[in-house]
């Protein structure tokens, strides 16, 4: 326990202390906690922890950003790119493969091992490269969008790679194979660890030998079957369900369940787990329940993939390194040179221009995590043996050391060039101005429905399943969450947002929300609904200028069908409603900026003495001695006195 | 029976002496259509597809209203602005209103001496009318003299009030029971109470 305390602390402190300075420079997070890692590397060591076990829980991380990933795409985007998913992935997988297998037969590899390493080196990181791209805003470039279909194409590819390896065993390395199971046996990534249980006579017999190879095949499509089908009949009610409870610990340990729910079912059928919660996520991706999913999991998704980085900065070995300094940093430099080119190329022949070509060039120019998954994999099934391995595993993890210093060579140098050229669409920018209403009741209903008449986008958040449910029918976007939450607002895309309408219910989560917006994005215009005069107050000083109080509108018309009802002129009762808004909210807006929520109301000399000016004015008005709203009701339509019309009339 | 329109427009309704007699003797008349415009539309919300429809109904619409700034008073000028469109009221196909009569009732704080070259209105009142006259020809209507009260604030004092009512009592039901001449009336300049054409007491 102590011990997992004191480890926890320190991977904790590097990344604490790295990443922010990464930042600051410039350099993205992942070369900050690279470093981290590089740097607590002799204390782990000190403390004998395996930091390849660590490695393969953290890449549970890979997992929920696939999710995160499958989240922002609907289906029919995914349809859409199934094109350069085929095309250009699976080029890049068999081409870069082949070339580096030709290279490794050069530097006298067999030719088995040569492919494997090609297979090996082929893949890319996808941890790196979504985080980067992420972090970048460059995700919806088309650069951007061509890198990622790469890196969904391998994902696919690693199941049949891992089918195919073992059929590449050299029998003389069979004895040794038993040595590779042992030192990475705890290793056993969930990928690894499924594949090993069909091919591997060593490893446990898996759930899946038990059936014939025709069986197995229905049981694989069963399985996706039940993650569509799953996600898209049987999350809504779950939710549902677990929203009724009110606990936001709930949501996220349902969200939890359902990833690791997942990836469960499929690494016992042998499937990518990641994979699996991509396809989960793109399922999800039109659920109103997307934004809540996504604050949810996004932090564990953080985390685990900062750990992911640290461990691979810190299971360079540097011993091993420095004896082999030039034979590795040369094999690692040309892998990049091989992988950038082939990439170069592919993105030419799939009409990729200018700077984003350079961009998907650069970004996955490195090997990746499943790398790592697969060279363990191939000692264990006697393909490689252990000392090219460990080469093999230190020039996959410089080149994933690398990849930032490529990404600031895109940025600093190569973006610019093209920056010029670039003209920006229009259209990109109205997409980006949505507009976030926080609550959609009677209040924020009204509002999301004028402002889409008027044919604006709008997100709705709400945190009542039951109301959410309701709109579903209709067709509108809505999502569930409490805009409360930061992380909420920011999956909904407040960064981009022109405006947020404030229409939640409680009034001190109305003003704080309102407070939290105008101070970390003055961009944003804020309309707030106030409960009364004194919530008016605290939204005027939380900063809001639009405020809206629930009833009053409705109070005016009220009182206008009174005085109509009464006896008085429709026209006239108009004109005294009006007068009578125009001096409220100017006593108001008075009372308003004297208004400190720091002092009582009593307390508070200023506004006492203004609130007291206000209110003799409107008493002279009723006793008719002042200019106030009743004769200026009259002003105009009074005809002058007689005296005055005869003096003109001479 | 012609069918006869009024449109009554004043909106300080409480401080009205001659427009609200009239409108009271206007209200009181059978077989004609009394509207309140500015009980109708307080907000000036116009229901243009209503006002129109309202116009096919009628053979003569009659707006009645104080003078304000040699003009109507502004919800009438949003009315014409509305309902007066283009293919209903005027241009191509705009014949809906085409042989119809459109007159006017209104009163005036100056005496009748002031709308004249030398008064110090400078310009006669059929003068300041000419836009509404115009707006007639263009609806191919049939613009009749106006029925006027010239000093109505001195008249509020000086008993001019009633008969001037009585005598708009007396024009709107000749309208109505097709009595009253408009071609004999074409030659006129205004009319009032005391005008050979308005027929007299019962």
């Amino acid at each position: 326990m102590q011990d997992i305390l004191i480890l926890t602390f320190v991977f904790l402190v590097a990344g604490v202390a790295a990443v922010p300075v990464a930042s600051r420079l410039g350099l993205g997070s992942v070369l900050g906690y690279l470093i981290a890692g590089i740097v607590i590397s002799p204390l782990l060591v000190a403390f004998g922890v395996d930091v390849v076990s660590i490695q393969h829980f953290a890449e549970f991380g890979v997992v929920m950003m696939l999710f995160l990933v499958g989240l922002e795409l609907d289906p029919k985007t995914l349809w859409e790119m199934r094109h350069r998913l085929l095309g250009l992935g699976g080029l890049q997988v068999a081409g870069t493969a082949g070339v580096i297998m030709v290279g490794a037969m050069m530097l006298g590899q067999p030719w088995s091992v040569a492919l494997a390493i090609g297979l090996v080196l082929a893949l890319s990181s996808t941890a790196i490269v979504l985080q980067t791209l992420q972090e970048k805003g460059l995700m919806k470039s088309d650069g951007g969008q061509g890198g990622f279909s790469i890196l969904l194409a391998q994902d696919i590819a690693v199941i049949p790679m891992l089918a195919l390896i073992p059929l590449l065993a050299m029998p003389d390395l069979m004895d040794l194979a038993g040595t590779g199971v042992e030192a990475h046996g705890p290793a056993a990534d969930t990928v690894t660890e499924a594949a090993t249980s069909n091919h591997d006579g060593a490893a446990e017999p898996g759930f899946m030998d038990q059936f014939a190879g025709w069986q197995q095949a229905l049981i694989t499509i069963g399985a996706i079957a039940a993650v569509v089908v799953g996600g898209s009949v049987l999350t809504r009610p779950l939710f549902r369900f677990v929203a009724q409870a009110k606990l936001r610990e709930l949501f996220t340990a349902a969200a939890l369940m359902m990833v690791v729910g997942i990836a469960a079912l499929m690494t016992v059928v042998g499937l990518s787990p990641a994979l699996g919660t991509f396809l989960a996520g793109v399922v999800l991706a039109n659920s109103e329940y997307r934004h809540e999913l996504e604050s949810d999991i996004d932090p564990f998704k953080g985390l685990l993939l900062g750990l992911f980085f640290i461990t691979v900065g810190a299971s360079i070995d540097f011993g091993l390194l420095a004896e082999n300094v030039v034979s590795v940093v040369g094999l690692t430099l040309l892998l990049i040179l091989t992988k950038a080119t082939v990439l170069y190329v592919l993105a030419m022949v799939f009409r990729i221009e200018g700077a984003d070509r350079w961009l998907m060039a650069l970004g996955l120019a490195q090997a990746g995590e499943f790398g790592f998954v697969l060279l363990s994999f191939t000692v264990a099934s006697s393909v490689i043996p252990q000392s090219v391995a460990d080469q093999l595993l230190l020039i996959v993890a410089l080149s994933m050391l690398l990849t930032p210093g490529l990404f600031i060579l895109f940025d600093k140098v190569i973006a610019p060039k093209y920056a010029a050229d670039q003209s920006r669409e229009p259209d990109e920018i109205d997409a980006r101005g949505t507009i976030i209403i926080a609550g959609h009741g009677r209040f924020g209903g009204i509002v999301n429905r004028m402002l889409r008449n008027a044919g604006y986008t709008t997100v709705v958040l709400d945190h009542s399943s039951a109301q959410l449910e309701m709109l579903r029918t209709f067709g509108f976007r809505v999502f569930f969450g409490d805009a409360t939450r930061p992380d909420l607002l920011h999956a909904a895309g407040i960064e981009e947002a022109r405006m947020l309408v404030v229409a939640i219910d409680d009034r001190d989560h109305a003003t704080e929300l309102v407070r939290y917006v105008t101070n970390t994005y003055p961009h944003v215009a804020t309309v707030a609904r106030a409960r009364d005069r004194n919530h008016v107050y605290e939204l005027y000083a939380a900063g809001c200028r639009q405020i809206m109080r629930e009833t009053f509108d409705s109070s005016v018309r009220a009182g206008r069908s009174a005085l109509e009802v009464l006896g008085m002129h429709p026209f006239e009762a108009e004109r005294m409603a009006r007068d009578f808004v125009t001096d409220d909210r100017q006593a108001l807006i008075h009372l308003a900026t004297l208004y400190n929520s720091d002092i009582p109301i009593h307390e508070n000399e200023a506004y006492v003495a203004k609130a007291k000016e206000l209110m003799a004015e409107q008493e002279a008005a009723l006793k008719g001695e002042a200019k106030a709203f009743s004769s200026r009701t009259e002003r105009g339509w009074l005809p002058p006195s007689i005296d005055e019309v005869k003096s003109q009339d001479t | 029976m012609a069918r006869l329109l009024v449109m009554y427009a004043h909106p300080g309704q409480r401080f009205s002496r001659a427009n609200a007699a009239m409108a009271k003797v206007a209200r009181g008349v059978e077989g004609i259509t009394f509207v309140d415009l500015y009980a109708r539309y307080p907000r000036f919300d116009i229901d243009v597809d209503a006002e129109q429809a309202r116009l096919l109904e009628h053979d003569v619409i009659l707006f009645q209203f104080p003078l304000f700034w040699y003009s109507t008073p502004s919800l009438v000028k949003e009315w014409q602005d509305l309902v007066l469109e283009h293919g209903f009221a005027y241009g191509h196909g705009g014949t809906a209103l085409a042989g119809k009569t459109l007159m006017l009732a209104l009163t005036a704080a100056g005496p009748q001496d002031a709308y004249t070259a030398t008064g110090y209105q400078h310009f006669a009142l059929r003068t300041f009318l000419t836009p509404l006259e115009q707006t007639a020809n263009l609806c191919r209507m049939r613009f009749a003299p106006p029925y006027v009260l010239y000093a109505a604030l001195r008249a509020a004092r000086d008993g001019g009030i009633e008969p001037h009512a009585k005598g708009y009592g007396r024009l709107l039901n000749a309208i109505r029971d097709d009595r009253f001449d408009f071609d004999a009336a074409a030659g006129q300049d205004i009319l009032t109470h005391a005008s050979p054409l308005i027929p007299g007491e019962p």
